[in-house]
């Protein structure tokens, strides 16, 4: 018989709960700085959404960037941007956007190709018109705005509507803070990474789904428990799956930063970002969320009652309360 | 718990089996296929151009141009109706997609209002009390000729493709007055754009002499003349910069039927013909105009006016104009595919090059093959043979995935590759959650057989919401995604679909055999 060689054995018996109001503030605090970095710096937008063009070049040799940079420069269509990109000889280019509509940046490039001559190898080009890019912005920002008010829908429908307010909270948060991060590195921001933050939502959402899960489950069987310990409960009772779940879609996410090219780099910075915010989300800010605008428990244990019947369980021992002063339970 | 009716048994196993056999074409190359009997699948994974290489260009068809030609080409039918009842007007033009005048006289107001419902009957008129009228395109008629603007354009842009000998365009159109253009295997597209770009439209008018350029310019344009400038390749070579010329035309290129590159004097011309109607037009008008000059105008640009020396009454010519050889052929091409009925822009191209392609396909694969086996091993470690059963369903998952996605032709891209890489991470959070109820029920003090129940059938409900939500982003991205974000939301999509199966009912299975087989007294975990 196999056995697993590392075994979480016992529940852990952290109070999560502690933390909650440290977890606010921070949360707070992050969300403002996201918020403010986004309105003043802004976000460093890729062509996708600004409009303009990317050039990936491979040259003979080594990479003159000067060079190539005084080459474009004479053509006058406004400041490009050179950049290694990989290996030495491999150099992305960026020009900014062109007056004259759509067909100015096609003109652009035309004349930086020729500019550049012979001998380079155009390894990917991609032009972007702004009436694109603007239609773009605009699908991508729906888009956000509508997973967030499907998935809170099908959270409404599925359990008590204060968890689907926890849940919308905790996304928004997540998503908020990755536009935070992205505003304060100056990270391209691309379509590629609309869809990582897609991706988080759905991630994010996945992991408080279970952690709510168990604390309307712990509603049905705890019924006198005070609601502080039930939701420290349900959340150390999940904390294994949480950190097991968060390891193997790090560990997938992570071969993907280091083998997956460059290209997929945007995407994977933003997904571990995600998944580490989302599961910090889950644990301080969801369920503690759920301890201010509590369910109504009664309602919980009726439908338990005509429901599947519980095993009698011997109520585990509480985890250690400090509790906070005016903490209802 | 033990219990798995036989169907059921079936049915897992054949939906397994279907997902290696419909995965495994992926690994062999076209020529090894081609070995394979009929029978076995063929399809593999359609991979996107930015795995391929190739060229996505979105085009968009300038509608409210060619509706502005066409009342342009309506005004003269209004100035006609106007005099031919003698009815005076001012300010006839065309204004904001409209025909505007005014009417002088207000008492004929109806009488010019019968004279001009007779012109179109897609046209709406729109008569005040003051004389001033509009008319315009109704609504109806707008989205007809938009429609079908776009739709002759697609069939102009897949001959001119064709005729470059680009392998497997893709040509379709998106939305209202888009078209997507997908060229594999073109890296550098610059050719096609420039072929793309020109309408081609293609008229022989008269050269007006009786003015200079210059006079024209000052006020003394003659009516129905206007000035036309030299294309430049000729205004390079020394010709006179613009033409004065008269706006009628004498024949124009939807007449003609052919049109080939060749040598003339050891210059390159394009020859053409005419058809039966075109040559009968040419031939008078060159018959009155004999020693006039006429212009050979594209695109409102003239290419050359050489001097008619007699009657062109063969239905055929040459077209000279300082041309090269590829721009000879090119001209050509563009006459035999035909005209665009309005203006294309370009609004968006992405371009990879066949090596960057194959880079990203290697990157995007052992990624994913490292992603997996790091799974794998972390499974084993933290499940042991519980582990193990998760690592085969997980293996299951990953040829059901590229089954399905070959078996439906969907398109594999690179966030598509890191879609899988994604999955494959969460797929086994199914088995964790599963796993990690039955040691909570086992240390509840449940029996082996309860506890591995109760696990199964207690995660069920947490496992469907967990994928629903993920499914419910895949849907919307793929809704609202464009190009190889789509692919993403494909792969994200079908890969939670699959992952259901096979972290609940394919480890399911393995466990209940196992039970059956080795008939243990506990469960490892």
């Amino acid at each position: 018989m196999i056995r697993p060689l590392i075994v979480i054995r016992r529940v852990p018996k952290i109070d999560f709960m502690r933390w909650h109001r440290f977890g606010f503030a921070f949360s707070l605090l992050l969300g403002a700085v996201s918020i403010g970095l986004f309105g003043t710096i802004g976000l460093n937008y890729g062509i996708d959404f600004k409009g303009g063009t990317l050039i990936e070049a491979k040259t003979q040799g080594p990479a003159d960037l000067a060079a190539m940079r005084a080459k474009l420069d004479d053509l006058h269509i406004g400041e490009a941007s050179l950049q290694g990109f990989g290996a030495p000889d491999e150099v992305l280019i960026r020009l900014p956007e062109q007056p004259g509509g759509d067909a100015g940046q096609m003109k652009a490039v035309e004349l930086a190709r020729q500019a550049l001559g012979e001998g380079i190898e155009y390894r990917r080009t991609e032009v972007v018109g702004p009436s694109v890019g603007a239609e773009l912005i605009r699908a991508g920002a729906l888009a956000t705005v509508l997973a967030l008010v499907a998935i809170l829908i099908y959270i409404w429908f599925r359990f008590e509507w204060q968890f689907g307010v926890g849940a919308t909270i905790s996304t928004i948060h997540d998503v908020v803070t990755t536009i935070g991060l992205f505003a304060i590195f100056q990270l391209e921001f691309n379509l590629t990474t609309l869809a990582a933050i897609l991706t988080i939502a759905g991630y994010s959402i996945n992991d408080t789904v279970v952690i709510y899960d168990r604390v309307r489950e712990a509603m049905r069987r705890y019924r006198t428990m005070p609601f502080r310990e039930l939701i420290n409960l349900a959340l150390n009772e999940t904390l294994s799956r949480t950190i097991l779940t968060v390891s193997t879609v790090a560990l997938a996410v992570l071969s993907l930063l280091f083998f997956g090219g460059e290209v997929l780099k945007g995407f994977s910075i933003a997904m571990l970002w995600g998944i580490v915010i989302g599961t910090y989300s889950s644990l301080f800010i969801a369920a503690p969320i759920i301890y201010y605008i509590q369910p109504n428990r009664r309602a919980i244990a009726r439908e338990a009652a005509s429901g599947d019947p519980e095993p009698t369980r011997p109520p585990p021992s509480p985890p250690p309360t400090n509790r906070p002063r005016g903490a209802k339970s | 718990m033990l219990y798995f009716a036989n169907w059921k048994v079936l049915l897992i196993c054949g939906v397994c089996l279907l997902g290696v056999l419909f995965s495994l074409p992926n690994l062999f190359t076209p020529a090894q296929l081609a070995w394979l009997p009929n029978q076995v699948p063929h399809k593999q994974v359609a991979l996107g151009l930015d795995l391929r290489g190739g060229s996505y260009l979105l085009l968009e068809v300038d509608v409210a141009a060619a509706q502005t030609e066409q009342l342009n080409s309506i005004i003269d039918n209004v100035r006609d109706a106007l005099r031919n009842a003698k009815i005076g007007y001012t300010g006839l033009n065309v204004e904001n997609n409209a025909i505007v005048f005014t009417i002088r006289d207000t008492d004929r107001i109806e009488d010019a209002r019968a004279a001009l419902t007779k012109i179109d009957p897609s046209l709406t008129l729109d008569l005040g009390p003051d004389g001033a009228g509009k008319m315009q395109f109704s609504a109806l008629a707008t989205d007809q000729r938009r429609s079908r603007a776009v739709e002759q354009s697609i069939e102009i842009i897949r001959r001119r493709i064709d005729e470059t000998g680009t392998k497997e365009p893709t040509i379709q159109r998106q939305g209202a007055d888009r078209i997507l253009v997908e060229l594999p295997g073109i890296d550098n597209p610059e050719h096609v754009k420039a072929l793309l770009g020109k309408t081609a439209k293609l008229t022989f008018q008269l050269v007006d002499t009786s003015v200079t350029v210059d006079d024209a310019r000052h006020g003394r344009m003659p009516p129905g003349d206007e000035i036309l400038p030299a294309e430049e390749r000729a205004q390079r070579t020394g010709q006179q910069p613009f033409y004065l010329v008269r706006k009628r035309v004498m024949v124009s290129g939807d007449t003609l039927t052919d049109a080939q590159a060749t040598f003339q004097n050891n210059e390159a011309v394009v020859s053409f013909r005419f058809d039966t109607a075109g040559a009968k037009r040419f031939g008078d008008a060159t018959r009155d105009n004999v020693g006039k000059p006429f212009a050979i105008v594209l695109d409102n640009k003239v290419i050359s006016a050489p001097v008619i020396k007699e009657a062109i009454l063969g239905g055929s010519g040459i077209i000279s104009g300082s041309f090269t050889v590829q721009s000879a052929s090119d001209l050509a091409l563009l006459l035999r595919a035909g005209a665009l009925p309005a203006p294309i822009t370009i609004l968006e191209e992405r371009t990879v090059g066949p090596d960057l392609g194959a880079d990203s396909i290697h990157a995007g694969a052992i990624a994913c093959i490292v992603g997996v086996i790091l799974v794998v091993i972390f499974m084993f470690l933290f499940y042991g043979l519980f582990g193990l059963f998760a690592d085969i369903a997980l293996m299951f998952n990953l040829c059901l995935m590229l089954g399905t996605l070959s078996l439906l032709g969907a398109t594999l891209t690179l966030p598509g590759i890191a879609g899988i890489a994604l999955t494959l991470g969460m797929a086994v959070d199914a088995n964790v959650l599963i796993y990690e109820r039955i040691r909570e029920e086992m240390r509840g003090g449940r029996s082996m057989l309860s506890s591995l129940e109760a696990g199964f059938t207690r995660a069920f409900g947490t496992i469907l919401d967990s994928h629903v939500t993920t499914l419910v982003a895949g849907i919307l991205l793929y809704w609202l995604g464009s190009g190889p974000i789509k692919g993403f939301a494909v792969t994200l999509s079908i890969g939670v679909l699959t992952s259901l199966f096979s972290a609940i009912l394919v480890t399911r299975l393995e466990i209940v055999s196992w039970l059956r087989r080795w008939k243990p007294r506990e469960i490892p975990l």
